[in-house]
């Protein structure tokens, strides 16, 4: 059986390597500066998949960081600002989409 | 209660320290992802959209005042200061870091509380009736025969790695209120003509992508063969059960590609083939398990007391009173359902300091001791009536002293889009919305009795098939779009409900469910004949004119 990593990846449009982080699950990026990043507006953006394959393959390599990474679409506005590619790309980058329960100050 | 004894602590702190080095070998490296993800899974805790998630079970649902409190502890220790309740006697919390798992479950473990077998393919957590021991109308505790089944197949290794997970429900009462013919095993209490105590057996029942409704396929069968029976259905679908197709992998469709007649006899021969060797629960095992159980001592009282009748001079009691608290079977006693289903919150959520509120209002007014139920409620299972109104003023200030029960806006729904890794749409933000639309209680008792249930994906979590008006997200070129039954029921006289035509988008689906009351309130026959018998009077094609011709 092919590896997952030795499959082809299409990709339709620009992409983000995102991942959870292992140690508390929490949705990362692979970051613009090397390492990983909690904030999509500091993510590496790719455009083809042999470059997302590539990052896909280093995620692998650091398994004791992230866990689950994947291609994720994103979109690219006007002023540059790089945006969440679906709704599900949304939720994971700001939480769900109502206020979560109300917890008492100081608890 | 059931007493744990020190054979089960030793259990959960073997296996809190078991976890803890996993955990600590995954951080490592020394485990990868792939290796460790079974693991992790068998103590229940998940990997969700933007954090891990622990599913913590409670056994039959019932629950201690001092487990109540632990679980507010690890909701503001370890999480965000909550927790949900599923529909399936579970409690979640859904924001966990893998790197405080250990402790957090090693305080659960302190009270017995775990997570064990509430995921992975095999035996999970063991459902009843949340009214167990305290309604009227039961034959038998059922909670005690839910134990017996959970210390037989808890890390039973013939039974750890089925084709697919396994879930059992039992009721001791008619009406169901367990949905236990949705459970791939169904058993309900009986007693033959005789005065036997025996079960009636069912299997294949399921909702998901291919939902069945369990069959019977023994209509009666002695306590004393319940273990062996069981073992031999369990033993048939491991033998036979589909291991090569997740999405076939649940015993119903083993049934239903059998035929229940087919099924029943495999699992006799197979019983009758291992009896010699199969465990038998006799009566003394029975009388060993049922002393572990400490019932509360009652107090010999009337109904109906005075401090009862005089808080009926409040309205809103009184409101509350008929829709929240329900017959005892013990004199000058009630059963009092706690609704998690205010308005505009997500179903089955509970903050700590609501938790702790409860723990305290449990020992004060209940022997200490809390249910949930598969509806996503809480229950105090024994007050005094003559407390009722005390217990309600304490509730009311809390905002606990919601009058929903079993109304439009007691919705059952799963995590969604807005949590879960598995799911294509968004499940909570519907409820609210739908909340939000028939906030007004006078307008929701008119409506009568109406179940609405949704799930975020076909996987069906919030068992839309058994609502009365069920709602399914599915996606559509990344737009989420709903597709609504009708006329689904959970009770004894269970049935699947009917899809109305295509899926609607996400902004209409509220306006959907005003347009079907509408028509509901048009169509019935009488202001008592509830929603899902004019459904099934009347069938779905009005309700499907309305909707349609409007949208």
């Amino acid at each position: 059986m092919t590896s997952p990593l030795d499959q082809k990846l299409r990709i339709d449009g620009p992409v983000a390597i995102t991942a959870n982080r292992l140690t508390d699950g929490a949705v990362i990026h692979r970051a613009r500066q090397g390492g990983w990043t909690t904030d999509l507006a500091a993510a590496l953006v790719v455009t083809t998949s042999e470059e997302a394959i590539a990052l896909l393959k280093e995620a692998a390599g650091q398994g004791t960081l992230v866990v689950g990474d994947y291609a994720a679409p994103v979109e690219i506005a006007v002023d540059g600002k790089i945006l969440p590619g679906n709704l599900r790309e949304r939720i994971r980058c700001a939480g769900p989409t109502f206020e979560l329960p109300r917890v008492p100050v100081g608890v | 209660m059931y007493v744990y004894d020190e054979f089960d602590r030793t259990l959960l702190n073997e296996r809190v320290a078991e976890f803890r080095d996993q955990i600590k070998r995954r951080l490592s490296g020394e485990l990868t992802e792939e290796e460790f993800r079974p693991l992790r899974l068998m103590n229940g805790t998940y990997l969700q959209l933007h954090a891990y998630m622990l599913r913590i079970s409670i056994p039959y649902g019932t629950i201690s005042s001092k487990q109540m409190r632990m679980l507010a502890y690890v909701a503001r220790r370890y999480d965000r200061g909550y927790g949900h309740f599923t529909t399936r006697q579970n409690i979640q919390f859904h924001w966990i870091k893998l790197e405080e798992l250990p402790d957090a479950m090693a305080d659960l473990a302190s009270v017995g509380l775990h997570g064990m077998q509430t995921s992975g393919n095999c035996v999970r957590n063991i459902s009843t009736d949340q009214w167990a021991g305290v309604a009227r109308d039961e034959i038998e505790d059922p909670r005690l025969y839910a134990e017996i089944l959970r210390q037989h197949l808890t890390i039973h290794p013939e039974f750890s790695f089925l084709p697919r997970k396994f879930k059992i429900g039992v009721t001791g009462a008619m009406p169901d209120r367990a949905a236990v013919r949705m459970h791939d095993l169904g058993l309900w209490l009986k007693r033959s003509e005789t005065g036997e105590i025996g079960f009636e057996v069912a299997v294949g029942g399921g909702l998901g992508r291919t939902p069945y409704l369990a069959q019977t396929i023994k209509p009666f069968l002695p306590r004393r063969d319940l273990l062996g029976y069981v073992e031999a259905i369990l033993r048939v679908y491991n033998q036979y059960g589909r291991r090569d197709n997740v999405w076939k992998a649940r015993i119903k469709i083993l049934v239903h590609a059998l035929g229940a007649e087919k099924f029943a006899q495999e699992v006799e021969a197979e019983f009758q083939s291992a009896k010699e060797y199969s465990p038998v629960l006799d009566d003394t095992l029975i009388a060993e398990i049922a002393g572990r159980f400490a019932y509360p001592d009652y107090d010999k009282l009337a109904d109906n007391p005075a401090e009862l009748q005089a808080g009926f001079r409040d309205e809103r009691f009184r409101a509350w009173y008929f829709n929240a608290v329900s017959p005892h079977r013990v004199p000058g006693y009630a059963i009092v359902t706690i609704s998690l289903k205010p308005e505009g919150m997500t179903p089955g959520d509970c903050t700590a300091d609501k938790m702790e509120l409860l723990a305290d209002l449990a020992d004060r007014y209940c022997f200490g001791e809390l249910r949930n139920g598969h509806e996503q409620n809480l229950c105090l299972p024994s007050v005094r009536q003559r407390d009722l109104h005390e217990l309600w003023l304490k509730l009311d200030a809390a905002e606990l002293a919601l009058a929903n029960v079993n109304l439009i806006t007691d919705i059952i729904a799963c995590p969604g889009l807005d949590y879960c890794s598995l799911a294509n749409a968004r499940a909570i933000p519907v409820a609210m919305e739908i909340t939000r639309r028939f906030a007004n209680l006078e307008l929701q008792r008119n409506i009568g009795r109406l179940h609405i249930n949704i799930s975020g994906c076909i996987n069906a979590c919030g068992h839309h098939h058994i609502g009365h008006i069920g709602i399914l997200g599915v996606e559509k070129n990344d737009q989420e779009f709903y597709q609504i039954t009708l006329g689904g029921k959970a009770d004894e006289n269970a049935r699947l409900g009917t899809l109305i035509g295509p899926a609607v988008p996400y902004d209409k689906v509220a306006d959907i469910v005003e347009d079907i009351v509408a028509a509901y309130i048009e169509l019935r026959a009488r202001p008592d004949e509830i929603f899902v018998d004019t459904v099934k009077r009347v069938g779905i094609q009005p309700f499907k004119d309305r909707v349609y011709a409007v949208h």
